[in-house]
């Protein structure tokens, strides 16, 4: 897990006006410099890479008809013309996966990186401020860990009429605690380090080591649970489908085509449910792959240092 | 530690009050008003106010939370729009059900998952243990309701050795037994998600353990390498175990209602899953209020019994 050239990225010792001597690039680039030359993660980055492209540049070549039932077409096995056959609607399921991944896929970026932001600023606020203020914040944040995110998001889908982005509000609102819980426990520890003392010795203000010091140096921490929070947001999606909660037609994504296949797993078009299933498990893997090795990587850095 | 526990128990009390808080303003978020879903579209204005009147729904936010509190804590959690019984029957009726499926399923995990573990963590650092760090990792990322159905592909329908689904009318828990085969599915299936949490942790705390100056001694007297690790090294690793148990019920629970809602077992979650199709709010907040009552107790008490079995523990937060 060491890799001594990665040492030599870091500037010489040239001490910085606010006395960073830990300073937030040499960190960043030396968990780069590792993620780079992890085989893990890189071969995860592919997958995730692929599957962009799959779904979002594949159905500008592979043009099929996502709109209109053709119930000439309908259950085809695989085959020409069809290379995953069709549906019981008689769309091509090849093209159904493309267009299906696409709403996964934007919904598990937007959810991840809007619950990291949320969750990253709030847990370091309240670490900062401390006191009574950290006290009740957290409080607020245990109030909604204690009830599972996947129990709430179905009592707001039995409420609300859901639609992609009403989702993503949804589940940004219930997974930014597991972030702040994370950072704010790097904050109260940093806090007591000489380099965030040296700076408030130097006069700087809380926002300046906020932003300066506590936000680059949870970088490490907030990375790594963005990559899981991907893989969980495309799993509660497509488990709202599977129950039956999930948005309305023509609403698609991985998890309406699962139930969709799963009625027809028992009777003999067993080709319907595979693709969406295959393509959801190397999905979720890719993104739980690129988390753990980044969490490896910087547990290592942290056990070093 | 009793200033710990003083302060751990407030803790918990005001998170309990949070949930509460939580479910009341979901209860206000309800759409359509409380009386017309009881008393039905075409009720009077009259019955309306009435009822309005009767419940406290037409007093102010902070009465009415103060009603809901009362109310909550004497067991009323309202009566359910779809059943027409009292909220607490029907999760009484169900929970002893779901004690036996997640006690299984736990105890089906920890048995797997420990000695998975301690084996990893003597192997660490070699090809046997990244083959059952692998396995377990796959199995955990695939989403569980698909593990379900594949089972059930293939030992329901391929083979016919267990049975899918539990027949509806099941009224006890014996009833659960009286085919033993629908069991095992559910349990199985419940078990994935936690094998790989639990194994993780063993593996981790038992590296650490192993490279204690206390297993050097044991093995520098010469004690058999079995001993060293049945009497020595089980007892010190499986410590954090223990908060990983009261930590890992919300996703337990999560997991519940998709597994009730496959394999139709008369629990919690399965209540939960049509209460929330057939929009049974009172049902579904009363649930939600239990689950999170559940968690923190759950908490606190994995915490609390961490402290009692871990004399490091107890003394630095004394």
């Amino acid at each position: 897990m060491q890799s001594p050239d990665g040492i030599t990225v870091a500037p010489p010792v040239g001490v910085p006006a606010g006395g960073e001597i830990a300073g937030p690039a040499v960190s960043r680039n030396l968990l780069l410099d590792d993620f780079l030359h992890s085989k893990r993660a890189m071969g995860a980055c592919g997958v995730v890479v692929l599957l962009i492209l799959f779904c979002f540049v594949g159905p500008l070549i592979y043009r099929t008809n996502q709109t209109f039932t053709n119930l000439a077409l309908e259950n085809l096995p695989p085959g020409a013309g069809h290379p995953l056959g069709t549906d019981q609607y008689g769309i091509d399921i090849l093209g159904r996966l493309m267009v299906g991944g696409q709403s996964s896929l934007e919904l598990g970026f937007s959810v991840a990186i809007a619950s990291t932001v949320i969750g990253a600023l709030y847990g370091a606020l309240s670490g900062m401020i401390g006191g009574v203020v950290d006290a009740f914040l957290m409080r607020i944040v245990d109030t909604l860990l204690a009830v599972p995110t996947f129990i709430l998001l179905l009592i707001c889908a039995s409420m609300f009429n859901l639609s992609l982005l009403t989702i993503i509000l949804l589940l940004t609102l219930l997974s930014w605690p597991y972030v702040c819980r994370l950072v704010r426990a790097q904050v109260l520890s940093l806090k007591t380090r000489e380099f965030v003392q040296a700076s408030t010795t130097m006069g700087s203000t809380r926002t300046r080591i906020l932003i300066r010091h506590m936000v680059p140096n949870t970088f490490n921490i907030f990375i790594v649970t963005t990559t899981f929070a991907v893989a969980d947001a495309i799993y509660a999606l497509s488990a709202l489908s599977f129950l039956g909660l999930g948005p309305p037609p023509p609403f698609e994504d991985w998890g309406t085509q699962l139930t969709d296949g799963v009625g027809n797993l028992f009777n003999s078009y067993p080709w319907e449910v595979y693709p969406a299933l295959i393509v959801l498990v190397i999905t979720v893997l890719a993104f739980r792959q690129i988390g753990d090795a980044l969490n490896d990587i910087s547990s290592a850095r942290s056990t070093v240092r | 530690m009793t200033w710990y526990l003083v302060r751990r128990i407030g803790q918990s009390i005001a998170v309990v009050i949070g949930v509460m808080i939580l479910t009341f303003i979901l209860v206000h978020f309800e759409p359509g008003s409380t009386a017309r879903a009881v008393l039905g579209q075409k009720a009077s204005p009259a019955r309306i106010a009435l009822f309005d009147n009767t419940y406290g729904l037409n007093r102010s936010l902070p009465v009415q939370f103060w009603l809901y509190c009362d109310n909550v804590l004497h067991g009323n959690f309202g009566i359910s729009y779809v059943y027409g019984q009292p909220v607490s029957t029907l999760i009484a009726q169900r929970l002893p059900r779901d004690a036996v499926l997640l006690g299984l399923s736990t105890l089906l995990a920890l048995l797997i998952g420990v000695p998975m573990g301690l084996y990893q963590a003597i192997h660490h650092g070699t090809l046997r243990d990244d083959v059952v760090a692998g396995t377990w990792f796959t199995l955990y990322s695939a989403p569980d309701f698909m593990e379900a159905l594949l089972l059930i592909a293939i030992f329901c329908v391929h083979f016919q050795w267990l049975q899918a689904a539990f027949p509806g009318g099941i009224t006890s828990v014996g009833g659960l037994f009286a085919d033993p085969s629908a069991m095992v599915l559910p349990v199985v299936v419940l078990s994935i998600n936690s094998v790989a949490g639990f194994s993780q942790y063993m593996r981790s705390s038992a590296i650490e353990e192993l490279a204690q100056d206390y297993i050097r001694t044991a093995r520098a007297k010469g004690l058999r390498e079995r001993l060293i690790l049945t009497r020595h090294l089980l007892r010190n690793a499986l410590l954090p175990i223990v908060t990983i148990l009261g930590l890992s019920l919300p996703n337990i629970v999560a997991g519940a209602v998709i597994a009730e809602a496959i394999f139709n077992f008369p629990g919690m979650g399965l209540l939960f899953w049509s209460s929330a199709l057939q929009h049974d709010f009172p049902v579904l907040l009363g649930a939600t209020l239990i689950i999170g009552v559940a968690t923190v107790v759950g908490n606190l008490l994995a915490d609390i019994t961490y402290g009692v079995l871990d004399p490091r523990i107890r003394h630095a937060i004394a």
